[in-house]
């Protein structure tokens, strides 16, 4: 097994589908030649050539659209929006189209693709380049969203991503890219979407998180340990479609649940999951539950911005009050 | 300083307005049985239409978008095609669909509110119309680049509106399109309006074909009332693209005769005098002039076909408004290959407050 960072897992990803399926192709902005921005493709158009590595002009919107034919028409693109902030101009493809194609034509046609985009801020990155838009996409029948929150599991979910006959909008946090290495087996195997991963075990308090958010939530739960109060800590992974059984059946045993997201807290994904509870869980519950997340504003650029994203202090602070509650 | 480039943009026509002929007509066009069948298809294509408008306004269809006085475009560009090629229509491009292979029950279904209409039994790797206007450009770049990926004999062939050139859609998929070589014709249904917009308003640009220039590939002008010109420059067109040329734009002009749709009203922003005169240069009556001229039409013949298409649509209507309505877990069920865990529960909530099964068509 390698020790791998996330951005080489994808890679590794990428490297097994194409070798293994020839209909898989990557398409976007500079990832041929230069292997992208992020180095996420890094090497595999010399291995795969040009036509199935396919550097394309500088257009968001054809990117998403063109993917759209060639998913139609049986290949499996794997388009790559450079950052998440350009990803506003491929709404109207995949919201009109991909999402719907296969309910269009009664499953007569599908649309088969992965659209990959870094995500998230904490890199000192340009305006811009700092966007968490998942919630936007969960809003979107037809559509799976899908943010890896390690190497493991980048690895495992974009193959599954990639072999799932829908549409499915995959976002990387660019914090976690280089943050960390794991032991990952290239061995091909896929992990399963649709479901939530409990990442530690605990029985005071359940934190619910996603992406490079769940580095600081495991951070917390390691202080809280040290403070004899033991979190459950949960990534979410997939978030559409959502395995709210897993945070239900969890919640059900602590009592208490801290939802950690950077997205801004209005319309943020945790409010559905919050909303889940209420519905189906809130007698289970001894506190309210609370979301620590990035603020209703505008995502700061790079001075402020470690301001604005949730700190393990915050998130600490956050499960002090659910256990105070009752 | 040095002219670096220079470029021109040809008009064909062959049917003069009255169907007096400019020799020599291209090969296909010289038999006259070759010509009917066409004739057939544009006479299909306007009958329908009145028809669906009729089934609107009694309330037995939705809004619909007629083809009146632009049926030769469908029918020139869907003629020209193979079956395996694929065609990626907007909202006004029935007439093409029926060439191709939909039926007209499933366009009905479809503008009735019904997905099982973009279903198609026919040409299964068809796109369904597309809605959202020149987004259909960037998908036919799409297929098209799988097929030369494949390396499929197979050209993707899409349609579009004046209003859709205006589009950044429009521009991406044709310079993407440009750059791989792809195999895909775009055909441009110049009918003047977009929705109120005039084409005088839509661009500064002396021709719609012109924006081809840009992109690197061939872009003409035909008129697209004159079935013998556009199936002539569509054909060339989808062979160049099979043969490895890259794409084309043809840009098709015409008149929209009729509403947008059955929701509009035109009388609103345009001169009924001026759409009256239009009618002197609508394609049917040119062709039918053109094969009486040719002594390969009659009144007898004329009226056998209209008899023909009259109960074929009949048939068919009959058909739709027969069809039972979709399943409630239908709804549910083409969304994804399988359904989530996540929404049976919200199946199962729809199926409980669903209306028993079997209810008034429409």
């Amino acid at each position: 097994m390698a020790e791998l960072n996330l951005v080489e897992a994808i890679n590794r990803a990428l490297a097994w589908e194409m070798a293994h399926d020839e209909a898989v192709v990557l398409l976007g902005e500079d990832i041929g030649v230069n292997g992208g921005v992020f180095r996420a493709t890094v090497g595999l158009q010399e291995r795969f050539g040009e036509d199935r590595v396919i550097d394309t002009p500088l257009a968001e919107t054809a990117i998403a659209g063109t993917a759209i034919g060639m998913a139609a028409m049986g290949l499996k693109p794997v388009a790559e929006i450079q950052f998440s902030g350009f990803i506003y101009p491929t709404l109207d493809h995949l919201v009109n189209h991909a999402a719907r194609l296969r309910n269009r034509t009664r499953g007569r046609l599908a649309c088969p693709l992965v659209l990959r985009s870094p995500c998230g801020g904490g890199i000192h990155a340009p305006e811009h380049h700092s966007e968490s838009p998942e919630a936007m996409f969960t809003n979107v029948p037809g559509l799976r969203v899908v943010v890896p929150s390690s190497p493991g599991r980048a690895y495992g979910l974009l193959l599954a991503a990639m072999r799932d006959p829908d549409p499915v909008v995959f976002l990387e946090p660019t914090r976690l890219y280089r943050l960390f290495r794991q032991e990952v087996a290239d061995d091909g195997e896929a992990l399963p979407l649709d479901v939530c991963f409990t990442l530690r075990a605990g029985s005071d308090v359940t934190l619910v998180s996603w992406g490079a958010m769940l580095h600081e939530t495991l951070a917390a739960a390691d202080q809280l340990a040290a403070e004899g109060v033991m979190a459950e800590v949960i990534d979410v992974a997939t978030l559409k479609p959502l395995d709210l059984t897993t945070i239900l059946e969890s919640v059900a045993r602590t009592g208490r649940c801290v939802i950690v997201h950077e997205a801004a807290r209005t319309g943020g994904f945790g409010a559905e999951i919050a909303a889940g509870l209420a519905e189906h869980g809130l007698y289970t519950l001894l506190a309210p539950v609370r979301r620590v997340t990035g603020y209703d504003i505008v995502m700061p650029l790079a001075r402020l911005e470690m301001q604005y994203l949730p700190s393990v202090e915050r998130i600490v602070a956050a499960v002090r009050q659910t256990l105070e509650a009752s | 300083m040095a002219t670096v480039a220079r470029f021109e943009v040809e008009f064909t026509r062959y049917l003069e307005p009255d169907g007096t002929a400019h020799e020599p007509l291209p090969e296909f066009a010289r038999d006259p049985d070759r010509l009917i069948p066409l004739y057939r298809a544009m006479q299909l294509t306007r009958a329908f239409d009145t028809k669906a408008i009729a089934l609107q306004r009694t309330g037995k269809l939705g809004t619909f978008a007629s083809a009146l006085g632009q049926e030769a475009i469908g029918v020139g560009v869907a003629s020209a095609m193979r079956i395996e090629d694929v065609f990626l229509p907007s909202y006004r491009d029935h007439a093409a669909q029926f060439v191709r292979g939909v039926t007209l029950a499933e366009s009905l279904l479809y503008w009735g509110g019904d997905e099982r209409g973009s279903a198609f039994a026919g040409p299964r790797d068809d796109f369904p119309i597309c809605v959202p206007i020149a987004t259909q450009v960037c998908h036919a770049a799409g297929a098209a680049y799988a097929f030369k990926l494949r390396a499929e004999a197979r050209v993707a062939v899409c349609v579009l509106g004046d209003g859709a050139t205006s589009k950044g859609d429009f521009y991406e998929a044709m310079n993407f399109a440009a750059l791989w070589q792809a195999p895909l014709v775009m055909v441009v249904n110049n009918n003047q309006w977009a929705i109120s917009v005039p084409r005088t308003r839509q661009s500064a640009a002396r021709t719609l074909a012109q924006k081809a220039i840009a992109a690197g590939i061939e872009g003409r002008q035909v008129d697209g009332n004159d079935i013998v010109a556009v199936h002539d420059a569509a054909a060339r067109a989808i062979e160049k693209a099979r043969d490895g040329g890259g794409p084309t734009l043809i840009e098709a002009l015409t008149y929209r005769l009729g509403d947008h749709t059955t929701a509009d009203d035109a009388t609103r922003y345009r001169d009924a005098a001026a759409v009256e005169e239009q009618w002197a240069f609508e394609p049917i009556a040119r062709l039918r002039n053109h094969l009486l001229a040719r002594d390969a039409w009659s009144r007898e013949r004329e009226e056998q076909l209209l008899h023909e298409i009259g109960a074929e649509i009949d048939a068919a209507v009959e058909h739709y408004l027969a069809t039972p309505l979709p399943t409630t877990e239908a709804m549910f069920e083409h969304l994804h290959a399988r359904l989530p865990a996540a929404l049976a529960a919200q199946r199962a909530e729809a199926l409980a407050f669903a209306p028993a099964q079997g209810g008034d068509h429409g």
